[in-house]
């Protein structure tokens, strides 16, 4: 699996010296954030506001901030994951450097994974810092804030992310232009986004699209719910999208020149 | 070492390789030589097991192309026309991943990035950015990926293209020293680059072999007769016809004059016959002062022109 990491290496190196990676990273820390305070603070009104009507103590609201919080992160991943796969197939080919990875003694499977895992790694350093205003509301909320809710949050995040990725990267290898790849990535998940939202929510069409989205499936997650369905669901995506994408590289062999 | 039998590369209707055999032997340097659009990108690419072929079979160190692909891809270094490098890395830092890539064995790495890196003059940049570099030493650094894994082939495509006369020589003493211990096959079209250093060279036309044989064999085959060029100072049309009806030759092209009143011919005589003297006689008999009269051989660009813009008779000839 020598090729293998060693794609996985250069890819990472890659995104830590670009500076799209820092700013999207950044901005989408900074919001995550942002919202949350906000949240937060809404909460405590919420609270406060009850308690002078006298409808007694002060809300449990951790959980609800928590969804809330999860729910913003969900769709800020909708625009930032297509910021970080746009040009991991694109700019190769651009370059002429597929040609070089083509002409190893590396197979398409190493590559993909590769280049999937640092997207992937590059995600989950983006996800470290949201943890601190989570954490912070863990120690100081009474009544404990349930760790499950946490658990299942960010599982929810990395199973959402792991599949946006793996469809950005896919798409990625389709062009050989990073803006194209970006605005088509989005698009798509603008798509799958509103799925839920347009059509009638009664009768058999809404039942069928509950299943396929991806919105409905992370709410479980950010309500602390793992269900094994969704757990499925995404895993199923996942390995779609990174098979499709060793089929599209393998088909670059056939691309006229 | 390589072995390429009737190898075919169509794209839907078009061709870009049609049945094309040839062989490489082992530490020897090949040739090709073909007009831009003519193959050879396509069938390197083929034997560095980029792309698979049509139909025909290719093997490289005795491994198929298309069976063995990874095999193949482990014995060869391949220099595409573009170096295929990664602006952001540095010198030593991208050799490193390539000889990840090509399976040198963690323990080997550093010598042989080391190694290569000195082959090509790069030890002083190891750790510069590849994107600060000119177009002369990134070139280089594509050479040295080529080289990084020792492979038993290296497959260079232009390899001089872009370069400063005193790194095009470099290259070449570089490409020649490699040669016994490494195969290689390197495309050009620049001719005299192939008569220096190459010691066979195929000539490909679109997509058809043209000719195969060693620099020196396609010069003589194809030279005919001796060739005459004269500068005299005559109106064209009477020297033409003078030059014309002196036994002995086969041809006369006029060639554009450098001053008003001066006329060039090319003359081409038939084999085993020195023109020259009749030539002189006839110029001086009509009157007509007499600049420059020598003897011209038949350069290897002449060839090329020949075998590829006249199809049939001279690829026929020359097969």
């Amino acid at each position: 699996m020598q090729g293998l990491y060693a794609v996985y290496r250069k890819e990472l190196g890659h995104y830590f010296v670009s500076p799209v990676a820092y700013v999207v990273v950044g901005i989408f820390v900074l919001f995550c954030a942002f919202v949350f305070n906000y949240d937060v603070q809404a909460a405590v009104l919420q609270s406060t506001q009850a308690q002078m009507q006298g409808m007694g103590g002060p809300m449990d609201l951790s959980g609800e901030v928590m969804q809330g919080f999860f729910m913003f992160l969900a769709t800020m991943l909708l625009f930032v994951t297509p910021m970080l796969t746009m040009g991991i197939y694109a700019e190769e080919r651009k370059r002429g450097t597929m040609e070089l990875l083509m002409t190893s003694p590396i197979t398409e499977i190493q590559i993909v994974f590769g280049k999937y895992f640092a997207a992937f790694t590059m995600f989950i350093s983006m996800l470290i810092p949201t943890l601190v205003p989570v954490l912070f509301l863990y120690f100081t909320s009474d009544p404990r804030l349930p760790a499950r809710i946490i658990l299942a949050g960010y599982l929810g995040a990395l199973l959402v992310g792991g599949s946006l990725l793996a469809l950005g990267t896919f798409i990625s290898s389709l062009t050989e232009n990073q803006l194209i790849a970006a605005v088509l990535t989005f698009a798509v998940f603008l798509i799958i986004w509103i799925i839920d939202i347009i059509g009638s929510p009664t009768g058999n069409s809404a039942t069928v699209r509950g299943y396929f989205s991806i919105v409905r499936h992370f709410q479980d997650f950010a309500r602390g719910v793992i269900d094994t369905s969704s757990l499925i669901y995404f895993g199923s995506l996942i390995v779609f999208f990174v098979f499709l994408t060793v089929r599209s590289v393998d088909s670059m062999r056939w691309r006229r020149a | 070492m390589i072995e390429v039998q009737s190898l075919t590369k169509s794209y839907g209707q078009f061709t870009a390789v049609d049945h094309i055999s040839f062989s490489v032997n082992k530490g020897e340097i090949l040739g090709f030589l073909g007009p831009n659009g003519a193959g050879k990108t396509t069938t390197m690419r083929i034997l560095a097991g980029f792309m698979p072929a049509t139909s025909g079979s290719a093997t490289v160190a005795g491994f198929d192309v298309t069976n063995n692909s990874l095999d193949v891809r482990r014995h060869i270094g391949y220099l595409p026309e573009a170096p295929p490098v990664y602006p952001d890395m540095s010198v030593e830092s991208y050799l490193d991943f390539v000889a990840r890539i090509k399976n040198v064995p963690a323990d080997k790495r550093l010598a042989r990035v080391k190694d290569a890196m000195e082959k090509t003059n790069l030890s002083e940049r190891h750790d510069q950015l590849i994107k600060r570099l000119s177009r002369g030493y990134k070139q280089r650094v594509g050479i040295a990926q080529a080289l990084v894994h020792d492979p038993d082939v290296i497959i260079l495509d232009e390899p001089t293209v872009g370069l400063d006369p005193k790194q095009i020589i470099e290259v070449r003493h570089l490409i020649k020293s490699l040669a016994g211990n490494h195969t290689i096959i390197l495309s050009t079209h620049i001719l005299p680059e192939v008569s220096m250093t190459c010691d066979r060279v195929v000539i490909i036309n679109k997509g058809k072999v043209a000719a195969v044989d060693t620099p020196a064999n396609l010069t003589s085959q194809l030279k005919g007769g001796l060739r005459v060029r004269v500068e005299v100072q005559a109106p064209e049309p009477a020297l033409k016809e003078m030059l014309g009806k002196i036994r002995g030759v086969k041809g006369v092209q006029m060639e554009t004059a450098p001053s008003d009143g001066h006329a060039i011919a090319l003359i081409e005589g038939a084999e085993g016959l020195d023109i020259r003297n009749e030539i002189a006689k006839g110029i001086v008999s009509n009157g007509w002062p007499l600049y420059e009269l020598r003897g011209v051989s038949m350069s290897l660009e002449d060839i090329f022109l020949e075998l590829t813009t006249d199809d049939s008779s001279h690829a026929e000839a020359a097969a």
